[in-house]
């Protein structure tokens, strides 16, 4: 998964601690669920399993102790080689707005209208939201508003295609 | 404040309104969509007093204006009613200032004082720099916002806007819709905007969806 690499590019900067980590990726990865502490630690053991990161020193600062983690060379690499990846394009047929149309086939019209009614007023909250919001926050809207877009056009395609099956 | 009940309009044999009804709140920004040829342009152009439908009424404050003469018609567009369409509509001959204070002096207002006003409303949207140029020259996002503050100029009640973005990329339509926006908002005024484009119907209030003429219903009001 992902969140491994978007571990190591944070750590890029400078080595951090678990908490600087989540902190940091919630407010980067702005829109997308929070992580768990718990995933944050897993995820650094795992990355320290494989070389990828290291233990730089230990604080203790009145609280428990906490381990600040660093990017090796091997870390470094593989993150280089994960952003020059390009992802295979997802066809996307799995996803649970198309099944529901090819379950409910000609039926699906009133279910189709009120998804595309959902889908818009996500739309307006996105918008609204980027009036206002940091260079991260509008990176992570644009990103939301131009998917559910997408959805939209086929919701609206989709609509025409099962009037015209209806009225022929 | 706006209503239109029944709108009827053909074009030769095609019918572009079969019983259009929508009602708009004051400060409201609503914003029409629909496919390709379901009677959008038709029915803003009948809202704004640009066309008059066969049958039905349009209404503002609750008075009917499609059966007002010409005259009075006229006066009410140009009093209470800001219009931007898809490709600016400026006069190429003329600079933008000159553009933004056309419908001022039309108003009979002066002609120094119409110029100030239109200087400030370019400032506001930030197309200073192009003052002087001639519409003709500026580029397509400079037109819409030259085009906005022309129709802000004169304080209308109503902005009409026929896909204001439609010329633009994603980030210049963006900015445009921000500026019409945040204007109509700090003026209390009533927005109504057509576009197919989703992204840019995010930006209304509510969405008005029409099919093949009239509003689909349980999306309008």
């Amino acid at each position: 998964m992902s969140t491994s690499f978007v571990l190591l590019g944070l750590l890029l900067e400078r080595p951090k601690h678990g908490y600087e980590l989540k902190k940091e990726h919630d407010h980067r990865l702005a829109g997308a669920k929070p992580l768990a502490y718990g995933q944050v630690y897993a995820t650094l053991q795992r990355l320290e399993r494989d070389g990828f990161a290291e233990v730089a020193e230990t604080r203790q600062e009145g609280g428990p102790e906490r381990a600040v983690y660093a990017i090796t060379d091997a870390g470094r690499a593989e993150l280089a080689r994960w952003l020059d990846t390009v992802e295979p394009p997802a066809p996307y047929v799995a996803s649970p707005l198309f099944a529901r149309v090819a379950v409910a086939g000609k039926d699906a019209d009133g279910y189709l209208v009120r998804q595309r009614e959902a889908h818009l007023a996500r739309m307006r909250e996105l918008t609204a939201e980027k009036a206002d919001g940091t260079p991260a926050r509008v990176l992570a809207a644009d990103y939301a508003l131009q998917h559910l877009d997408a959805d939209l056009r086929w919701i609206e395609t989709a609509l025409s295609r099962l009037k015209e099956e209806t009225d022929a | 404040m706006l209503e239109a009940r029944d709108l009827i309009k053909s074009y030769g044999r095609t019918r572009a309104l079969t019983g259009a009804s929508l009602h708009v709140e004051e400060g409201e920004i609503v914003a029409i969509t629909g496919p390709s040829g379901s009677g959008k342009s038709t029915l803003l152009h009948c809202l704004a007093g640009i066309v008059r439908p066969e049958s039905g009424e349009v209404l503002l404050d609750g008075r009917r204006i499609d059966t007002l003469d010409e005259p009075d018609l006229t006066r009410l567009r140009r009093e209470s009613f800001g219009v931007v369409f898809q490709f600016g509509g400026l006069v190429p001959e003329l600079t933008a200032a000159e553009n933004v204070a056309l419908p001022l002096l039309f108003n009979r207002h002066g002609r120094q004082e119409s110029m100030t006003v239109a200087a400030d409303w370019l400032a506001r949207l930030e197309v200073s720099g192009c003052a002087d140029q001639r519409s003709a020259d500026l580029s397509g996002g400079q037109v819409q916002r030259v085009a906005l503050a022309r129709a802000l100029a004169t304080g209308p009640r109503v902005v009409f806007a026929d896909e204001p973005t439609g010329a633009l990329d994603s980030i210049g339509g963006e900015q445009v819709m921000k500026a019409l926006v945040e204007t109509a908002r700090a003026r209390r005024a009533t927005v109504v905007l057509v576009t197919h484009d989703n992204r840019v119907a995010a930006y209304a209030d509510r969405e008005i969806a029409l099919r093949d003429g009239a509003v689909l219903t349980g999306v309008g009001r």
